[in-house]
């Protein structure tokens, strides 16, 4: 097992984000998270990657206890992930933002970079070919030196997916990949989603269904932190549970009118 | 070719080589008070080199490097008194520890400013430039750093007898071009790059592998120690370091050349540089000019000096060199577009 979250717990003061959470991913697995606004799918992500410490429960990485584990660790563990927001650096080229993402390739840092040895240069050229290969293989590499202002909606998204992906990350984490794309773009991410599956396992929120049950191996289903249910694509489509955290309020209609009568 | 373009070391190294060796061949030609104002440029240049990438690669802003440049300029100060006939190959370690001094107290002050943004880092920053200097007259280290008085000290004579402000000039103008060397290698390399990825987001740039305090503080550093050397050549060309010589305008004047020169580039940071030596001059011979009241001319400099940076602002808001890349841009452009209109 990749990645197992075993019984997390999260409060926000009164609020219980998550309860009693168990998700695992697998060595090439695909796996969603979904559930309606306020599940508590961003809070797993964020515990995952160590913004957020759970109350109770543990992560286990490749077996091993992740204790106060902090978000910059996680790249050296193999374990990237993409922001809603995007969260692209502004002023930094494209190439430049991914060059960044794939610093973990890199050994050269503050005395090489300072005397400019050739092993600083080495490097770079070695994390410049790593990250145009990345761009290329997204269909962004075009855009290597425009910033990321300057480049329509869809592209920053595959530029923010090239600069987690070109770290060569065992996992993923991706939230909310589909949000804000064309139908034709989303099919094109489903794509890639699949591609990814032989090197890299993926963790995904989403909310767009269509794509969720295109693409992943199994599906958590959150609902107001709890876990109400896990499967294949199929079992979770069929699963009352989730039918009704989906579309609750017109199952608690019709058990009012059957109590009234 | 190709060897230039692979290699940043030879690349950078040759650029610094020819620059320093026309500086050099310039300072001949100069008379020694010209020769003061360069080593006074140059003695500037390292401390605004270190604060544009401080503020404006890494994003931290500090109004108190004339802090770290008072620590460069006592650390100069007691190696010399206590070390007179210094010879000038020695020179080299103590300006070297003048940088490493600071560079020691930087790391310090950058733990604290990690965790400090925007108003607050400011005003610590501040604080510092305004407390630091003060210590000297602290009545436990009266006696160690003399005090009010402050050090006096002996400098190395020039080699050969060679003229003795044309000297100054070749030791700062050296440190200068030492100091832009390393920043724009590093600013190049991959901390470069660290360091603007914190500046533009922190989270990713966390996401992305990078202790974003760790990277501050290396920022803080970096800059402190440049400010170092630059106190430390401060000293040098004055023979004596004062408590009253690290006002908070000088701080203050650091930045301004930081931001009149182009934030976060090298270039900008030698145009802010020059200007914020020479303006004051110009400023006070413009008033000088015209035979006028003494209040009107003893306070006129401040108010053309003032007034002078605030017009630059308003025409070049991305400094000097943000005016040079747009003009560049614009001259490209016309040269591109003349063949499409025939």
């Amino acid at each position: 097992m990749l990645l197992e979250v075993e019984h997390v717990t999260v409060r926000f003061g009164g609020l219980t984000a998550l309860a009693d959470v168990s998700v695992q991913v697998d060595e090439g697995e695909v796996v969603g998270v979904i559930g309606p606004n306020g599940a508590g799918k961003t809070t797993l992500f964020n515990v995952v990657c160590g913004f957020v410490r759970p109350g109770q429960g543990e992560l286990r990485w490749r077996g091993a206890v992740l204790r106060r584990h902090r978000p910059h660790q996680l790249a050296d563990l193999g374990i990237a992930r993409t922001l809603q927001g995007l969260g692209l650096f502004p002023h930094m080229t494209v190439l430049e933002n991914v060059l960044v993402g794939a610093g973990r390739h890199s050994r050269a840092w503050f005395g090489s970079g300072l005397f400019a040895l050739p092993r600083s240069d080495r490097d770079d050229r070695a994390l410049r070919e790593r990250a145009l290969a990345t761009l290329d293989r997204l269909g962004v590499a075009d855009a290597a030196r425009s910033l990321p202002g300057q480049l329509p909606y869809g592209a920053q998204k595959r530029v923010a997916l090239a600069r987690a992906l070109v770290a060569e990350p065992a996992l993923v984490l991706l939230d909310e990949p589909a949000s804000g794309l064309s139908a034709s773009e989303m099919d094109e991410l489903a794509d890639i989603v699949r591609g990814l599956k032989q090197h890299t396992s993926v963790l995904l929120v989403e909310h767009h269904m269509d794509l969720v049950m295109a693409v992943c191996d199994r599906i958590v289903v959150l609902d107001f932190g709890r876990c109400i249910a896990t499967g294949t694509p199929e079992q979770v489509r069929d699963d009352p549970k989730v039918l009704e955290a989906y579309l609750g309020e017109q199952v608690d209609a019709t058990t009012q009118e059957v109590a009234d009568d | 070719m190709s060897l230039l373009r692979r290699s940043t070391l030879l690349r950078n190294g040759l650029l610094a080589l020819c620059g320093l060796g026309i500086m050099l061949a310039v300072t001949e030609g100069l008379s020694d008070y010209r020769n003061t104002q360069l080593a006074n440029i140059a003695v500037t240049v390292c401390a605004v080199a270190g604060l544009t990438v401080l503020t404006g690669l890494s994003g931290q802003i500090s109004l108190g490097n004339g802090a770290f440049m008072f620590v460069g300029a006592y650390t100069v100060g007691l190696l010399l008194m206590h070390n007179p006939g210094t010879n000038n190959g020695e020179l080299v370690l103590v300006l070297a520890a003048s940088a490493l001094v600071a560079a020691v107290a930087g790391g310090l002050v950058g733990v604290a400013a990690a965790r400090l943004r925007g108003p607050y880092l400011a005003g610590i920053t501040l604080a510092l430039a305004l407390g630091l200097p003060a210590l000297p007259e602290y009545s436990h280290f009266q006696g160690k750093l003399g005090g009010h008085a402050g050090l006096n000290f002996l400098a190395p004579n020039p080699p050969g007898g060679m003229n003795f402000f044309r000297w100054q000039a070749w030791v700062c103008l050296i440190g200068a071009v030492v100091t832009l060397f390393l920043l724009a290698n590093l600013s190049r390399s991959r901390v470069g790059r660290a360091f603007r990825a914190v500046r533009d987001d922190e989270i990713s740039a966390s996401l992305a592998g990078l202790s974003v305090a760790r990277v501050q503080i290396l920022a803080f550093t970096v800059s402190a120690a440049c400010a170092g050397l630059a106190g430390g050549l401060f000293a040098v060309i004055n023979g004596n370091v004062l408590p009253s010589g690290f006002p908070i305008s000088l701080s203050l004047s650091l930045l301004a050349a930081a931001v009149f020169g182009g934030l976060g580039t090298l270039s900008g940071a030698v145009y802010g540089s020059i200007i914020v030596t020479l303006l004051p001059q110009w400023s006070y011979d413009l008033a000088h000019a015209f035979s006028m009241p003494d209040r009107v001319q003893l306070n006129l400099p401040q108010a053309v000096y003032g007034a002078g940076l605030i017009l630059g602002m308003l025409l070049f808001p991305l400094g000097i060199q943000g005016g040079v890349r747009r003009i560049w841009a614009l001259g490209r452009n016309a040269l591109r577009t003349k063949p499409a209109g025939n």
